[in-house]
């Protein structure tokens, strides 16, 4: 009887999976073949010419050499952007989870609105909020934070901002599903234990959000080190990151091989990070 | 925080009122002996959990004061007060093991040496055998005893329990009241006890305070609220009772010896004053169905007390230790026998039989009749 029944759901499975493997198998494992082979090309070729099919390896020590500087920058720039957004948001998400009671619901919408506008606006509005004559740098600049022909724009800064302000949102809903998942007896037994608040937080509220916490910064840190829309309105030449070298070479140089190359890189280099921290942060435990 | 003096629970004045308006308790006044096992019964909604957690301090008291011994505690901090509670679903921490859940009240206390009162209050428990594992992967018996250790192991001056034991399934409930009464004993903290589950509080209790809509009905020993309730409420939620009309007719003697007389259709009753709950002249006449003694007409039965014939076996259950019989009393009122199968009679009484009704004056009780008779049954 047992046997019976256990034949077709296993079949059943397969089924259900198929639509799912499909689409990646088109969308993911094919473009991703075809990077990893064009990133192996000859790049004596070119776009309109098409390239020949050397196995040339050393396309990857060259991109890592002529861009390291980039890749780097990328990270640290990425790094920040989680680490603000993860302070900014974890706060927001504790007060919608904990203390927002009937204002739950319109906060978590107005988190998720700025989707309504495309990233693109978002971020060009960004540079008019932070140019060089806009209020912001005056008012900065009035109350002497700023020296008078300090700037925002096409700094650093800006371009941090700017993934902050982008990825926020990504770090604020898994944060929020995860605190809200917390059951507040939990919190009344650390108190009742001699916890402060502060201890609860650290032993019991902090631990227990670490499935968001690392979900938030995975969704948050993978796509902004790839980012260039940031580095390209918000920056200058001396920020540039990974993401707009990849699309000059492939855009305007034409350079597919070390375009691809490079994009590997970046690809292998978030993987290993990634897994480094989903290990080191221990969720596989939790729960 | 040594003295034996006076570090009784005490509760003045107690009340909780919500902001929607819900008083949930109301004015109470309880004192709670140092080293007792005192236990709070009444349905839900009664106001148990809310005095508790107030005791705690995870709920505010509008009004009202709470110390132990001289020590105010009404407004300090859960984490300040020398207070433990065992939470109705344990509320474990999940992430942590079974020992780092148990040393955390020590932990924040500040304590550095933690391994030996962990090892000790892990044997008290008998879980030496999961301390490394997760709550997630022990029993509901095991975890409720996790609860406790938990809450045991900083010594509180009162451990606060909220109905520990209801989720756990009857056999498991009984060997846990046991223990819970055995470590109670060994440790000699006060304990109190929330449940609704009457025979878990009379077994387990030295003391308990039946609450019914957030004011305190009666509080007594077990065997003091069984055998003499003071309402119909306490009457009715522990145990059964027969509750029969009656018209006082006056006193009799003085002092200890005082009796009431009362007429109950027909027959006059004498009951100890101390026994007498109501000023009314219209009375509840009250008496255990265990104590109402059945003898089939035809057979002589003799004995002092309250005697009636002409009753007539209606309807008859058998549980095997007993039998619970009803009778329909010449007055047409239904009343309840249960009669132990002591096999003295060499049979049942089978349904129709004519039977005279007998019970000793002492064990009936007095209430007022103005209470509704029906208070306090089939709540939980």
């Amino acid at each position: 009887m047992a046997t019976k029944l256990r034949a077709p759901r296993a079949a059943t499975a397969y089924w259900l999976v198929l639509p799912a493997a499909v689409w990646l198998g088109i969308f993911f494992v094919f473009p991703f073949l075809s990077l990893l082979a064009t990133s192996m090309y000859d790049p004596a070729g070119s776009a309109v010419t098409g390239y020949d099919m050397t196995w040339r390896v050393q396309n990857f020590t060259e991109a890592f050499n002529d861009y390291n500087v980039y890749l780097v920058r990328s990270l640290i720039y990425a790094g920040i952007a989680t680490f603000l957004c993860l302070i900014l948001g974890y706060v927001l998400a504790y007060a919608i989870a904990f203390k927002a009671g009937r204002w739950k619901t319109i906060l978590l919408v107005l988190v998720v609105a700025p989707f309504f506008t495309s990233f693109l606006v978002r971020t060009l509005a960004w540079k008019l909020i932070l140019g060089d004559d806009g209020w912001f740098v005056n008012a900065l600049q009035t109350i002497h934070l700023l020296p008078p022909d300090g700037r925002l724009l096409a700094t650093p800064f800006a371009v941090v901002a700017g993934l902050t302000y982008n990825f926020l949102p990504f770090m604020i809903l898994p944060l929020y599903a995860s605190l809200e998942k917390i059951d507040h007896r939990l919190l009344e037994a650390s108190e009742d234990l001699y916890a402060k608040p502060v201890q609860t937080f650290f032993k019991v509220t902090w631990p227990l959000s670490l499935p968001g916490v690392v979900g938030g910064t995975l969704l948050t840190f993978i796509p902004a080190t790839g980012d260039y829309i940031n580095a390209a309105l918000l920056g200058s030449t001396t920020t540039q990151m990974v993401g707009n070298k990849i699309q000059v070479l492939f855009t305007k140089a034409g350079d597919y091989p070390h375009a691809g190359a490079l994009s590997v890189i970046l690809l292998v280099i978030v993987v290993a990070l990634v897994l480094l921290y989903v290990r080191k942060a221990g969720t596989e435990e939790l729960l | 925080m040594a003295d034996e003096v006076n570090r009784d629970l005490r509760l003045e004045g107690l009340r909780k009122r919500y902001p929607n308006g819900f008083v949930a308790v109301k004015d109470l006044d309880l004192v709670v002996p140092s080293g007792s096992f005192f236990a709070l019964l009444g349905p839900s909604g009664c106001g148990k959990t809310t005095t508790l957690r107030m005791v705690a301090g995870l709920e505010d008291a509008t009004k009202g004061t709470i110390s132990i011994g001289d020590t105010d505690i009404t407004h300090e901090k859960p984490y300040r007060r020398p207070v433990n509670t065992v939470f109705q679903n344990y509320a474990l921490f999940p992430h942590l093991t079974i020992m780092e859940n148990v040393e955390f009240g020590l932990k924040r206390k500040g304590v550095k040496e933690t391994q030996v009162p962990v090892q000790e209050i892990l044997e008290l428990t008998e879980l030496e055998a999961q301390a490394n594992k997760k709550p997630a992967q022990l029993s509901g018996g095991q975890q409720q005893r996790v609860a406790l250790a938990r809450a045991l192991i900083n010594r509180p001056e009162v451990l606060l329990l909220d109905e520990p034991l209801g989720a756990l399934d009857m056999k498991l409930r009984r060997a846990m009241q046991i223990e819970l009464k055995r470590i109670q004993s060994e440790v000699g903290i006060t304990f109190v006890h929330v449940t609704h589950d009457q025979e878990e509080a009379m077994t387990m209790a030295d003391f308990v305070a039946v609450m019914n809509a957030g004011e305190i009905e009666q509080l007594g020993s077990p065997y003091e609220l069984y055998t003499n309730p003071q309402t119909t409420f306490v009457a009715n939620f522990l145990g059964r009772t027969n509750l029969i009309k009656g018209q006082v007719l006056g006193r009799e003697g003085s002092g200890a010896d005082e009796m009431v007389k009362v007429d109950m259709y027909g027959t006059t009753v004498s009951i100890k004053a101390g026994r007498v709950h109501t000023a009314s002249p219209d009375v509840w006449i009250g008496i255990r169905p265990e104590k109402v003694i059945i003898q089939p007409q035809d057979k002589p039965i003799d004995g002092l007390g309250t005697h009636f014939s002409e009753a007539v076996v209606i309807d008859r259950s058998y549980t095997g230790v007993s039998t619970d019989y009803i009778l329909k009393m010449p007055w047409g009122q239904n009343l309840v026998c249960f009669e132990q199968n002591t096999g003295r009679r060499g049979g049942l009484v089978t349904v129709g039989t004519k039977v005279d009704v007998l019970w000793r004056p002492e064990f009936a009780f007095l209430l007022d009749s103005s209470q509704d008779a029906e208070a306090g049954i089939g709540e939980d």
